[in-house]
């Protein structure tokens, strides 16, 4: 049912498999330059030796230095990881349901994030963003593993058993949430500003508390590549070959629930990276999920601090959040790409 | 499942391949019967509820004698007047929204190509959320500008995948896009409105049909009546897709403007039902999934979505107004909280029976 067209010639596969390491290089690189660009530039432009003053503890202009300390730094890596991470969880998603239309938040991390940091305004009157992460990552946890534990059988998911409860898990939550949000108007003014996914004023050393996590997913991510490759020719043949079926989609499941997780709580809900990232990835190596999922990192990454630069400079003074700079950017990237054909989905 | 125990003894029994088909056909046929006819018996159980439930409630005797025109005038003004309208639309909109849904799926052969998923829902709210945050429009007006959204929507879909591949995977995938970027307009208009007037375009985005004007019902009625023997004509030919483009050709159909005029029936179905009722969570995803596991089948299962989308609004709006005393909530919010535990019970259940669905 789903498919992805094959390599054009085995001449044209080659010559790609040759040029993928290079290609890997090249995005690192342009996250390296896209990581520059955020810190140099902003309502308030500051040339490369203050940035570079600033960051190795030199005397400095004190407002430059505050800014690109307190204010450039956190956003941008929280960017970084919050984008490596949905990029990779993209890609795994994407693998795990067989369906290219797939992004992570189907496995109800998102709506389930939202739900909890919901409650956490309404009930615990939280208000400062750094105060909804442990919320959104509960929340995230037990919404995925809900939907894992619904699909699951006694054979395991199966791909379609997941899109479906999935959905179904994600409309529950976004229900209840919706339900609270229209009752308490306190909770829905705070709440909209999380629910766009903005990179300003979140707790940088949040990303040293979650790492454990997002290190474990990332190696878990990695190490599946194989599988994955296995996992795209059905479950039967996958077997087949010899590979534990049931054992891959758990590890891949539990990978997405804590990147994702990890992600949401560090950026808000930003969707559509993992899909944008996924996609572009598979259209610069093709079908070899190995390299789908170690080009959607810097790919992911490069595109939330790309999207948070952007906001900060289309409107100013005022700031456009990174999670609807994303879909302005994501979604003519993606349409492009298929245009020139490379999807299928039958 | 007892569909296979069937077919397994017959072969056994018989051994001639061709009244094997014979009977699983039968089999099916009846299969379908007695779940259409169960979700009509469901459908008319919860109407007569809904005529019945409210701060006035009238026995089911006297609602028969109001439908026949012998009621009192009071309870005509109560039934004809004001339940009436709720529950045509609730039923007419869950309609729309089951067999928007089925054809959507069974034409991209995909569960994640529902209307409420690639864009339609997600353009019509952005132009409603835009109609009431910015002109400050409400009503009809807000409805219309629905309408053209999700048609804006639909059109740039069609326009950027190209005429060659009008419901092919382009579709979907532009659909997509697309219903990220109407999301993050949504996104933006929200948080830079007053939050009294974001909540406001909130009740719009969660779907409601508690305040029904007579225009609203006479347009969904009548442009849905319009679609829906649109979609009758064409069904067969639906049907005949299912078994791939070349069996199709092989068997008379003209693939691509047939697929054509299916995508835009149900993209009508979709934006006329998301006019009239805002985009009600989860009812165009959910009904052709349900309706496939009660008949067991794969195919495009139209009539059995259009009655499950029916019980599954027209049920959810009776919850909706009943189930908690003093509180009356849209009806968007109990589609989801009602409609997803009961595919999340038959994805469970098939889990258990097969493994695979």
């Amino acid at each position: 049912m789903l498919t992805y067209v094959p390599e054009s010639t085995p001449a044209a596969g080659m010559r790609r498999t040759a040029r993928r390491p290079l290609g890997l290089v090249a995005l690192i690189g342009g996250v390296v330059v896209a990581v520059g660009v955020s810190l140099l530039v902003g309502s308030r432009s500051i040339d490369v030796s203050t940035v570079l003053a600033a960051l190795t503890g030199q005397p400095t202009d004190a407002t430059e230095q505050m800014v690109v300390l307190s204010l450039r730094i956190p956003r941008t890596m929280i960017g970084l990881v919050a984008g490596a991470a949905l990029g990779l969880a993209g890609a795994l998603m994407q693998g795990l349901t067989r369906n290219p239309l797939a992004d992570p938040g189907l496995l109800g991390v998102n709506a389930g994030a939202s739900l909890a940091v919901v409650i956490a305004i309404s009930m615990f009157g939280v208000t400062a963003p750094s105060g909804f992460v442990w919320f959104a990552f509960l929340g995230a946890t037990v919404a995925a593993v809900t939907v894992y534990a619904v699909a699951s059988g006694r054979t395991g998911p199966t791909p379609l058993g997941l899109t479906l409860s999935g959905a179904a898990v994600a409309a529950a939550l976004t229900s209840v949430t919706t339900l609270v949000l229209l009752r308490d108007l306190d909770t829905l003014g705070q709440y909209r500003f999380w629910s766009v996914g903005s990179l300003v004023a979140r707790d940088i050393g949040t990303i040293g508390t979650l790492a454990p996590f997002l290190l474990a997913g990332t190696v878990i991510a990695l190490l599946l590549g194989r599988s994955l490759n296995g996992l795209a020719l059905g479950d039967d043949l996958a077997r087949g070959l010899g590979q534990r079926v049931g054992l891959s989609r758990l590890a891949a499941g539990l990978a997405i629930i804590v990147l994702c997780g990890s992600a949401t709580s560090l950026a808000g809900p930003l969707v559509f990276v993992g899909l944008v990232a996924a996609h572009t990835a598979r259209r610069l190596v093709g079908s070899d999920y190995r390299w789908i999922l170690a080009y959607s990192i810097p790919i992911g990454a490069m595109l939330v601090v790309l999207a948070d630069t952007l906001g900060r400079l289309i409107v100013q003074p005022a700031e456009l959040e990174a999670g609807i700079v994303v879909a302005v950017i994501g979604a003519p990237v993606l349409m492009a790409m298929v245009r020139r054909g490379q999807v299928m989905i039958r | 499942m007892s569909g296979i125990d069937i077919r397994t003894q017959t072969a056994a029994d018989i051994g001639s391949d061709a009244s094997v088909v014979a009977t699983v056909r039968r089999v099916g046929r009846r299969r379908r019967t007695s779940v259409c006819l169960s979700l009509v018996g469901v459908l008319v159980v919860v109407s007569v509820l809904a005529l019945m439930l409210g701060d006035r409630v009238i026995a089911p005797g006297d609602v028969l004698a109001t439908l026949v025109g012998q009621g009192t005038g009071g309870d005509s003004f109560v039934v004809l007047g004001l339940r009436m309208p709720r529950l045509l639309l609730g039923l007419m909109v869950g309609t729309m929204f089951g067999l928007a849904g089925a054809v959507f799926q069974s034409l991209f052969a995909n569960p994640l190509a529902s209307p409420d998923l690639i864009g339609i829902s997600q353009g019509a709210s952005a132009a409603a959320v835009a109609a009431i945050l910015l002109a400050g429009w409400s009503g009809l007006a807000v409805s219309l500008s629905a309408f053209a959204g999700a048609v804006v929507v639909a059109t740039l879909i069609l326009l950027v995948a190209g005429r060659a591949d009008a419901a092919g995977d382009r579709f979907v995938i532009n659909g997509i896009a697309l219903a990220f970027l109407a999301q993050a307009l949504i996104g933006y208009l929200l948080t830079r409105s007053d939050v009294r007037d974001a909540q406001s375009a909130l009740v719009w985005l969660v779907g409601s049909i508690g305040t029904v004007q007579p225009a609203d019902l006479l347009v969904a009625v009548v442009g849905g009546g319009v679609l829906v023997l649109a979609l009758v004509s064409l069904s067969t030919r639906l049907g005949m897709l299912q078994l791939g483009d070349e069996a199709a050709t092989g068997l008379g159909v003209r693939t691509r403007s047939t697929r054509l005029m299916l995508l835009l029936v149900a993209v009508g179905l979709a934006a006329l039902a998301t006019a009239a009722a805002g985009p009600v969570a989860f009812v165009a995803f959910v009904a052709a999934p349900i309706a496939r596991r009660l008949l067991g089948g794969r195919g495009p299962a139209l009539v059995a979505s259009a009655l499950v989308g029916a019980v599954v609004v027209s049920g959810a709006d009776l919850l909706a107004q009943h189930a908690i005393t003093g509180l009356q909530v849209p009806v968007g919010i109990v589609t989801g909280i009602v409609g997803a535990p009961v595919l999340l019970l038959l994805v469970a259940r098939s889990n258990r029976s097969r493994g695979t669905l």
